[in-house]
């Protein structure tokens, strides 16, 4: 199932002679140095490159939607840029409501120290739709599913698209957009009422929670245990 | 509990050094639950860690009979309700408390469990005495360890109040519409509204 564990030596990829990483001191607010896989991105993908900033030191880039996941993917597997780890997927939404919601990934690559931070203009009014990154970084699937439950933006191609946080057939929207109010669609009696309602059992069986794919990764004596028919749970 | 001095002569016990006690019923009983009341915790927040601190070394639940943690609901007297309860966990709150044999008392532990606390929002549950009936709630945020043990002596003083003879105090009652005590949900929703500007409020003022 794994082909183990292979350790990622940080700062492994950048050239010998390469100062101690340390403390930046006096980050401008705009203006900083500019992470130079922009250069490679503009390089490479031209006019789908919207934009790039520098905002207290951390570089972002807006890239059209049409190319996000081949501008992620070129991120993970260029042997220059190396981002193999993805620490979030989130959206934003302003209280401007002529501004375009954003989905933002945030890259960072251990071999050359670097951070990068990918968003995605979705204009209001349009699809909330952006291709899911879960075939480069299997950690974005609930990653992805948090930012579904709380905004509602469908990535497409992931492979269990459903609520994580709130409970599956809650009915009240999406409660980090801007137009959720504060309490609820419902009135609390109602809220309680569907929350009670709920069966916790009924969608999270013991067959969901249990350990059959990750069986080769256990201890071998627990691998026996199983094996020998031991069950678990109720 | 009176430990009356042996009477000269009595039809209950003749002969024998051995001393005896002469107690109502009720209260030997009660006294017995309220000293080994077992605790179920429900832990869910920052009371939680102050629960741990009340049952450790340091203040010591033991003294109050409170020695076995019951991590299993159908072993537990008391449920205390530590930390706020978000709508989602809602039935399985009320699970455990079904599950828990009788006699049993509930503690909600903490602004969050009492009231919802600042959590006014379209997650928590207002009060776990939405789902469980309550028997002390205990004010803080979160409450000291000294706070929750004055709210468990509370509780013991409640017990050692109930009579036998009471068999309502047992009774697991389900709302009845047609009771004169039902309050609808929809008169619920009124008088719940919150006070100040928090009435409407939308996240971006739209």
């Amino acid at each position: 199932m794994s082909d183990g564990f292979k350790p990622v030596a940080v700062g492994g990829a950048l050239p010998a002679g390469t100062a101690a990483p340390a403390t930046p001191r006096n980050v401008p607010y705009q203006g900083g140095a500019m992470s130079p896989s922009v250069e490679s991105l503009r390089a490479r993908f031209g006019p789908s490159i919207v934009r790039a900033d520098v905002v207290w030191g951390e570089t972002t880039v807006v890239v059209d939607r049409a190319r996000v996941l081949e501008v992620i993917t070129f991120l993970h597997d260029d042997p220059s840029e190396r981002y193999d780890y993805l620490s979030d997927v989130t959206a934003v939404e302003y209280r401007d409501i002529e501004r375009a919601m954003e989905v933002v990934w945030h890259l960072r690559s251990l071999p050359y120290r670097r951070f990068l931070r990918v968003k995605v203009l979705l204009e209001k009014g349009g699809p909330l739709e952006v291709p899911s990154v879960w075939g480069v970084y299997k950690s974005a699937d609930w990653l992805e599913r948090e930012c579904f439950d709380m905004f509602g933006i469908a990535f497409t191609g992931h492979p269990d698209l459903r609520r994580i946080l709130m409970w599956e057939d809650y009915k009240e929207g999406y409660p980090l957009r801007k137009d959720f109010p504060l309490r609820g669609r419902f009135s609390r009696s109602e809220q309680l009422r569907q929350a009670l309602a709920a069966n916790p059992e009924a969608r999270y069986s013991m067959e969901e929670l249990s350990i059959v794919d990750a069986f080769t990764d256990l201890p071998a004596d627990v691998r026996q245990r199983l094996a020998a028919g031991e069950t678990t749970g109720e | 509990m009176g430990l009356s001095p042996r009477p000269q002569s009595t039809p209950v016990h003749q002969g024998g050094d051995e001393p005896w006690v002469a107690t109502r019923l009720d209260f030997l009983v009660n006294w017995s639950r309220a000293n080994s009341l077992w605790p179920m915790p429900f832990g869910t927040a920052c009371c939680a860690i102050e629960y741990m601190a009340t049952a450790a070394a340091k203040f010591d639940l033991a003294r109050f009979g409170m020695e076995r943690q019951s991590f299993s609901p159908r072993q537990a007297d008391v449920l205390i309700c530590a930390g706020r309860v978000p709508f989602k966990l809602a039935p399985v709150l009320r699970r455990i408390w079904q599950q828990m044999p009788q006699p049993k008392w509930a503690i909600a532990m903490g602004a969050c469990a009492s009231t919802g606390n600042m959590f006014d929002n379209y997650a928590v549950v207002q009060g776990i005495d939405c789902i469980i009936p309550v028997d002390v709630y205990v004010p803080g945020c979160p409450p000291r360890p000294e706070g929750l043990m004055y709210g468990i002596m509370m509780l013991q003083e409640k017990v050692m109040r109930e009579r036998a003879a009471d068999v309502s105090l047992r009774n697991e009652m389900t709302p009845d519409p047609t009771s004169k005590l039902y309050i609808p949900p929809s008169l619920i929703d009124e008088i719940s509204e919150p006070f100040g500007n928090s009435v409407h409020q939308q996240r971006s003022g739209l």
